[in-house]
């Protein structure tokens, strides 16, 4: 039945995947003590494949995502764990080797297109100055190549927008821009970091879309990291669920949405505002807030708001904290209760959702 | 900017009408009668009233003005014009005009020397944030932004003019004339008044990379796998300068103005060291032409400082 999984191995590495994070810690110095943003993250992502990231602000989720870019200054925090990308290993290597992955291999598209452009250049040099460092192309080449991108991504009349500035853009097409700056050298991973949450909604739709046409044109992987679980059902393969910068619940898309395990992954579904249910109940959020990352409780991180936590035997919940337990050979999950117990009230949280009363 | 001028030029010349002591009274010595005084108050213009001295002020500044014109000695004053010193007995204009090089020479280059130090400072500081090359930068520029310059001037003077002797005694000549003499007697005021300047440069500097690196598109440009360098430089700093390029300009307008105390310690024959003097000596025609140039400078460096920003920060231009 369900296999426990050695925590300090986590997940271990998969040598199939493009990208595999094993066991990644991220803490920095504050001066309120050590605050642990990330404690021991495992996930991997294949060529071609999308892996959503999904937590609350302050789960650590786009430090993850920092780290693996190598954006995380290591004279200041600690990052240890091991990442691997192509058979090469991230979190050991010199800053200027990781340098030249980051933008040719790997590219991030950031949350705030507004501020994530730089206001005193045009776009076409912001975009060839990203070709230029790492591929051999003349200036006449690397400015073809960036008009070529903002067609890519959809943007009108791209021969002149090239020698726009930013604020001359709208948001939704700032972000298109940040797409294709981010795609020009044709990276194999690419990393969206709640890239539409600044976004109307109609246009969150189209950049998610065109993500997820780049991706098929390129084989890309894709790790898409968002709060937002509506937007992941329709894109994610997988999907990892991130509490207290720990991983609490991993599994494939549909497993996660029809047979979720970790009461915190259940609060999540419960949060979402759904158009297409009867039920005309107010959304039943999870109480409390996150916990802080510097005094993490001793126990479970979720521990303080789950509802569930008092049926687990001798307050296990508040002292150790919970394996990760392979419930399946692809679904893990971090809980302390009894894994019936938890089919049992996963079970009735997702019949209430289906509006069924019982 | 006209306005200002207009403004500017109208409430200087009121105030020096409004204020206490009479001029014509001034001009003569000690055998003074009423009659003396009298005369003189018409030789000077000063019996008119005050609206058609200004009048005749601002057209003298344009095309020039001859004073007592009916007397057998009339005073011409060519444009521009700023008024005629009668105690030092010659034009507002070339009392500047022999003071300004001075102080322009004193300004430039102690600017130089604070801004080439106190940015690449701040940007090493902010760069070293938190380590010791950064303590000790900051250290330093708390003591120099807090030593007064008189201070620090004196004790160069001091040492390294009179117990040392390493140089001769200041004595201001031409660049044009003894290169060699203008250097060795601009050095330290330069190095003075740089010391003042560059202290708070080093920190606004620090400051204004500090915050840009923390900015979006600094970690976008990272992200794009930037040289270090080029994302300080082109990315951090080019954000950074706006407002020490403001913060610049206005500090080198107020400087050419004069460095009343500098110039004083130094003995330099500037503007500041003419102020202080027409001002001990109540010569109000002279005291109304340097405050003009000066606020008139102010003025300008703003404008000139605006027309930067637009070169700077794109946004600006279509605002």
């Amino acid at each position: 039945m369900s296999q426990s999984v050695d925590t300090s191995q986590g997940i271990g590495r998969n040598r199939e995947a493009y990208l595999s994070v094993t066991d990644l810690v991220v803490r920095f110095p504050s001066e309120d003590g050590i605050v642990h943003a990330v404690e021991g993250v495992s996930f991997s992502v294949q060529r071609g494949k999308t892996l959503a990231i999904v937590g609350e602000s302050g789960s650590g989720k786009s430090v993850t995502a920092q780290a693996v870019m190598g954006l995380i200054d290591r004279r200041v925090a600690s990052v240890s764990g091991e990442v691997w990308l192509d058979d090469e290993e991230l979190v050991a290597m010199p800053d200027e080797e990781l340098r030249a992955l980051r933008g040719a291999k790997m590219a991030m598209i950031f949350q705030d297109p507004m501020s994530s452009l730089h206001p005193f250049y045009r776009i076409g040099a912001q975009l060839t100055e990203a070709a230029l460092v790492h591929q051999k192309l003349s200036k006449s080449e690397a400015r073809s190549l960036a008009i070529e991108m903002l067609r890519r991504v959809g943007i009108p009349a791209p021969s002149q927008r090239v020698d726009d500035y930013p604020h001359q853009l709208s948001g939704g097409m700032r972000q298109r821009v940040m797409i294709a700056m981010a795609l020009i050298n044709s990276p194999a991973l690419l990393i969206a970091d709640e890239s539409t949450t600044a976004l109307d909604v109609t246009v969150q739709a189209q950049i998610l879309e065109l993500i997820s046409t780049l991706q098929a044109e390129s084989d890309t992987a894709v790790i898409l990291i968002t709060h937002d679980l509506g937007i992941v059902a329709d894109i994610a393969d997988d999907v990892v669920v991130m509490y207290g910068g720990r991983l609490v619940e991993a599994a494939p898309t549909n497993r996660l949405y029809y047979a979720p395990q970790m009461p915190y992954t259940l609060g999540l579904l419960t949060s979402v505002p759904r158009m297409d249910r009867e039920r005309v109940d107010r959304l039943d959020p999870i109480p409390g807030n996150p916990p802080s990352a510097v005094n993490l409780p001793a126990g479970c991180v979720f521990q303080p708001r789950c509802t569930y936590s008092d049926r687990v035997l001798d307050g296990a919940c508040l002292t150790a904290n919970p394996d990760l337990i392979a419930v399946e050979p692809d679904h893990y999950v971090r809980c302390h209760l009894p894994s019936d117990e938890r089919r049992r009230i996963a079970d009735g949280v997702l019949a209430s959702l289906a509006g069924d009363p019982g | 900017m006209f306005l200002l001028l207009f403004l500017l030029s109208l409430t200087v010349f009121f105030l020096f009408n409004l204020l206490p002591g009479d001029p014509a009274r001034l001009t003569c010595g000690k055998a003074c009668t009423p009659a003396i005084i009298e005369a003189n108050r018409h030789r000077l213009g000063l019996d008119e009233p005050a609206p058609v001295q200004y009048v005749k002020f601002v057209t003298g500044i344009f095309v020039g003005r001859t004073f007592s014109p009916d007397s057998p000695k009339p005073i011409i004053c060519n444009a521009p014009c700023l008024g005629y010193s009668f105690t030092r007995h010659e034009s507002v204009m070339s009392l500047i005009t022999r003071s300004a090089p001075v102080t322009f020479f004193l300004a430039i280059g102690a600017f130089i020397i604070w801004i080439i130090i106190g940015i690449s400072a701040g940007i090493y500081a902010a760069l070293r944030r938190g380590r010791w090359q950064d303590r000790v930068l900051m250290t330093i520029s708390l003591i120099g932004y807090s030593l007064p310059s008189f201070f620090l001037g004196l004790l160069l003077v001091f040492f390294v003019i009179i117990k040392w002797q390493l140089l001769p005694f200041p004595s201001y000549v031409s660049p044009f004339e003894n290169p060699v003499q203008f250097t060795q007697t601009m050095i330290l005021p330069w190095m003075v008044l740089a010391a003042l300047n560059a202290a708070f440069y080093v920190r606004l500097t620090r400051n204004q990379v500090l915050e840009t690196l923390g900015d979006d598109y600094v970690r976008t440009a990272r992200a794009k796998g930037l040289p270090e360098r080029t994302v300080i430089v082109h990315h951090a700093l080019r954000a950074g300068l706006t407002p020490i390029v403001t913060a610049a300009g206005l500090d080198l307008a107020y400087l050419l103005g004069g460095a009343i105390i500098t110039e004083n310690i130094f003995s330099l024959p500037g503007l500041g060291a003419l102020a202080v003097n027409s001002i001990t000596d109540s010569d109000l025609p002279l005291i109304a032409g340097i405050t003009l140039l000066t606020a008139s400078l102010i003025i300008f460096a703003n404008l000139i400082v605006d027309l930067l920003y637009a070169v700077i920060d794109p946004r600006v231009r279509l605002a």
